[in-house]
């Protein structure tokens, strides 16, 4: 039989409280169907292609394959809702449409948000350089260091993806 | 002419210009209104007109043509500010609604630029002429006095202004678009032909923006469907310990069962996919039907005349047979094709609202939300599915994850629909991952005998015998054209009787041959009522994967056959493979795009070490955009890893609308289609699809859909030829068509290898170099 949870975290900067019947249930559909979190998009349930991505007490993760009770009390989730809007963009959604680096748009999460945890370890790492081009495709391609987990855009926006990230960076490491 | 016609409903209150336009030609609208007594039917459920809706603040374009995330909102956009006069401003695009927006077809092929902009264009013009005419009342003055700008009309030589919105206040007009109102000239152009940037994207990337897989309604519930074990597998049973685990399930609502279509339904999506896992919920049993034909054997078995109901000479010139005989050197050569996948990153989804009584009000008893390219064909289809009458039916689309053709949009339409039914609320379902990479239609894998001579450098004989299963499955009506229907025992439609402009697209080459003929064996997807027969003899009898409309269609598979096989002449000829293109064309815009390439052409690597340089060409539907591609690429002799590492492509397409939208299509096209020649490859065994992931894994061991990364992305470059006193031609699919064979041709510079069948994977690539140069 399932067992049922209940969790605080904090959603953006904001206490947020759910409960669910079943504590195995995947933090994705916690933040699109309780919190209305429309950012993290289901695209393959089994971490492949990074469209769910969220950050989890800053760490990059698949909410896909993140069971609730898995997530600790008081946690903190960082989604693309909370990132930027429309009025006031973050660094990386204005580079986003600057490059106009979206077809359908679907996967752009996974990449957004992607690119917003690693630059952040990039720069608690020190670094105070944009990553390159191809460092930031290895990146998406989960071939970086640290990083092994690919991301999948389908409408071929790739080009466009890498030069928006690494617009970001040149102002979010600088 | 301008007729003035009776207000719509929806054109309320004064201050509105109406204008009804449509993707005939405008004759036959203005016919049909006359006819009409100057009347319009206010449900715009018999679907003839688009509006384009000018108010005080605000225009506003209705559309049957759908944003499918290629941006032809925003192009759409640009054509109406100009002819409008505006330089600025977002235009309201309101897109295929069963109830408020006309039958405009099918958003597809690279038509809706095409074909719908200019008709747009002109409505925008009616509706400039017609704020010039309120304008010269206005000020009591002649029209050739007054100029337009940015929104305002002035009266030339004087301080007299006055706005668009001033002008509407007192307007209360509706109009039929005036094919004689006079359009802008290239010259004049203010929008058009600039950058502008995608109006979508801001929302999209702070989501802000709400897909279809964001639709809530009051009282949803959700759905999941359970696939049968395999493509013609039925309904035995489900093991009653199984139900009573998935009725333990908190939030579980029922079962449904119709046929072969099983589904669950739940007060949450996560309990809805408990309960449809058989290791969680519900479990059935199966009763395997026919095995579909083997995988391994696609290639021989598509050209077996047992699996052809059909054979067509689509082109025929000269006396081909001869030619061969007396060419100085002749050549044949085998292509082959796998299935595809379009592989969306959203599984697709649909929201279904199917009440027990239609609403007194409206009549409308089922509302469908859908990312259908077609609305009005699948609300016929599931009016039919349901039982219910078709204005009782109301698809609504929204915008999902790029769909690339026809994929398991309609089909997820009607699943969500018969489960709403059964359950009396309104359900939404979103597809897993393997359900959208095991179930949608897939396009075809194509077979391709090639034959040709060369005599003095020029092609004498010229012959392409294709093979192929059909790529037009999209719903019409019929309730077997969805997925739902099938499994509830409808036929499927009728299989094509010629290849047409959809298997045969782009098999007829453009080059002028002297000798030239095209022969297709129409390939039987299913048991059909006799040997030449095309009509479906049971709903799950299919023979190979259920397959459809692809990017670009056949166009993909007979470009790579054609372009590569040209390469060979041109090789055995001792022909320039650019120069023979050429040479081979009369058309001076083919020849220009060719030609575009000639710098690097110029300069390409040398080959034979591993790095090469290959072109190719392809003029859209034959008819339509022209594209020449020049890839280099190289060969990891070892590995027989082909990386591309550098792409150009020489556009023509006419008129451009937005050129950084063009050149993010052909972006697109060229990165897909990398993709499609390099990677991907639908795998199934007897009973169905088993490339269900996108990597193979422990719970998805065996070849999945991989799909080009991110590291694997070459630099491209656009060459955009605009021709301004052109019409504009659609840019969705043309640049996809010449990437294979490029690639291909590319491979056979670098290493002297020419391969034949795709995906050009590592493993097939070192086996055909190990053929030629045998491992010590």
């Amino acid at each position: 039989m399932p067992t049922s949870l209940t969790r605080t975290v904090n959603l953006n900067g904001e206490r947020r409280r759910v409960t669910v019947p079943d504590d195995a249930e995947q933090l994705l559909y916690v933040l699109r169907n309780q919190l209305g979190q429309r950012g993290p998009k289901f695209g393959c349930g089994v971490s492949q292609c990074g469209a769910c991505t969220v950050l989890l007490d800053g760490q990059i993760r698949r909410s896909c394959v993140t069971p609730l009770r898995t997530v600790p009390e008081g946690a903190s989730v960082e989604t693309l809702d909370g990132l930027g809007s429309g009025k006031r963009p973050h660094p990386l959604q204005q580079a986003f449409i600057d490059e106009q680096a979206g077809q359908c748009a679907y996967c752009v999460n996974g990449m957004i948000m992607g690119a917003v945890g690693w630059l952040r370890q990039l720069k608690a790492s020190g670094r105070t350089t944009a990553p390159s081009e191809s460092e930031i495709a290895a990146f998406l391609s989960g071939e970086a260091p640290g990083s092994t987990q690919n991301y999948i855009c389908r409408c071929g926006t790739h080009l466009r993806v890498i030069r928006a990230i690494h617009r970001a960076a040149e102002e979010l490491l600088s | 002419m301008t007729l003035e016609l009776s207000r719509r409903r929806f054109v309320a209150g004064a201050g509105t210009l109406a204008v009804a336009f449509h993707l005939a030609p405008l004759d036959a609208v203005a016919a049909t209104v006359a006819a009409d007594g100057l009347r319009i039917d206010e449900s715009a459920d018999d679907g003839s007109l688009a509006w384009l809706l000018l108010e005080e603040d605000r225009v506003t374009i209705h559309s049957g043509k759908v944003e499918l995330g290629t941006g032809v909102q925003t192009a759409l956009t640009q054509i109406v500010l100009d002819e409008l006069h505006l330089r600025h401003g977002r235009v309201g695009y309101v897109q295929g609604d069963t109830r408020v927006t006309p039958d405009q077809g099918t958003t597809a092929g690279s038509k809706t630029i095409q074909n719908g902009g200019p008709e747009l264009r002109q409505a925008a013009a009616t509706a400039f002429q017609a704020l010039l005419g309120l304008a010269a009342a206005y000020f009591q003055v002649d029209r050739s006095q007054l100029q337009a700008d940015d929104g305002v009309i002035s009266v030339v030589g004087t301080s007299l202004r006055v706005g668009y919105a001033r002008l509407l206040d007192h307007a209360e007009l509706v109009l039929v678009a005036d094919p004689a109102a006079p359009v802008a000239t290239p010259g004049e152009y203010q929008v058009v032909g600039r950058s502008v940037p995608r109006a979508d994207l801001p929302g999209k990337v702070t989501a802000e923006f709400g897909y279809l897989q964001d639709v809530r309604v009051p009282g949803m519930v959700h759905g999941r469907v359970i696939r049968p074990s395999g493509r013609n597998a039925t309904f035995a049973s489900i093991t009653p310990e199984s139900m009573a685990r998935a009725r333990a399930i908190p939030g579980f609502l029922s079962v449904v069962q119709r046929g072969n279509f099983v589904g669950v339904v739940a007060t949450s999506e996560w309990a809805a996919i408990q309960a449809a896992a058989p290791a969680t919920g519900i479990e059935v049993v199966w009763t395997d039907g026919q095995p579909l034909v083997a995988q391994a054997s696609l290639p021989e078995a598509l050209r077996d005349p047992a699996q052809h109901y059909r054979t067509t000479q689509e082109v025929s010139v000269g006396d081909v047979d001869a030619a061969l005989v007396t060419a100085d050197t002749t050549v044949q050569a085998g292509y082959f094709t796998p299935f595809q996948m379009h592989a969306a990153m959203g599984p697709t989804c649909a929201v279904a609202d199917v009440r027990r009584t239609p609403d007194r009000k409206t009549g409308v008893q089922a509302t469908v939300w859908a990312c259908s390219q077609a609305v009005f064909a699948l609300r016929e289809t599931l009016a039919n599915l349901l039982g219910l009458p078709e204005p009782a039916v109301h698809v609504i689309y929204e915008e999902s994850a790029g769909c690339y053709g026809h994929n398991g949009a309609d089909d997820v339409a009607a699943d969500a629909a018969l489960l709403s039914q059964t359950v009396g609320k309104p359900v939404r379902l979103q597809w897993s991952r393997q359900h959208e990479h095991g179930w949608e239609p897939l396009g075809a894998a194509m077979a391709h005998d090639l034959r040709g001579g060369i005599t003095d450098g020029a092609v004498v004989a010229w012959e392409h015998v294709v093979c192929t299963p059909t790529h037009g499955s999209r719903p019409n009506g019929s309730p077997g054209t969805v997925l739902a229907g099938l499994l509830t025992g409808s036929l499927p439609a009728n299989l094509p009787t010629a290849a047409g402009n959809s298997g045969g697209r782009n098999a007829p080459v453009n080059y002028v041959f002297p000798n030239d003929r095209l022969i297709a064996h129409l390939v039987r997807s299913f048991e059909t009522a006799g040997p030449t027969s095309n009509v479906p003899a049971a709903p799950l009898r299919y023979r190979f994967p259920r397959t459809t409309a692809l990017r670009s269609l056949g166009g993909f598979s007979n470009t790579f056959a054609n372009e590569s096989f040209l390469d060979e002449l041109a090789a055995a000829g001792g022909a320039d493979p650019l120069e023979l293109r050429i040479a081979s064309h009369e058309d001076p815009r083919a020849i220009a795009v060719l030609e575009a390439l000639g710098d690097a052409w110029a300069n390409r690597p040398a080959g034979g070490d591993g790095t090469g340089a290959g072109v190719a060409f392809a003029r859209y539907e034959t008819e339509y955009s022209y594209v020449a591609t020049y890839v280099e690429v190289t060969v990891d002799q070892s590995t027989g890893a082909i990386r591309v590492g550098r792409v150009l492509v020489a556009h023509d397409s006419g008129l451009v609308i937005n050129p950084d939208g063009i050149r993010h299509q052909i972006e697109g096209c060229v990165i897909q289609g990398i993709s499609r020649t390099l990677k991907e490859e639908v795998h199934y065994d007897d009973r169905g699809v088993t490339s269900v992931v996108w990597q193979s894994s422990p719970f998805n061991p065996g070849p999945q859909y991989e799909v080009l990364r991110f590291s694997d992305v070459p630099a491209i470059e656009v060459t955009l030829i605009d021709r301004p006193d052109q019409p504009a031609w659609g840019a969705g699919e043309p640049a996809i068509e010449p990437i294979p064979a490029a690639i291909g041709n590319a491979v056979f510079a670098a290493t002297g290898v020419r391969i034949r069948t795709l995906p050009m994977t590592p493993a097939r690539v070192l086996s055909a170099l190990q053929e030629v140069q045998p491992r010590r």
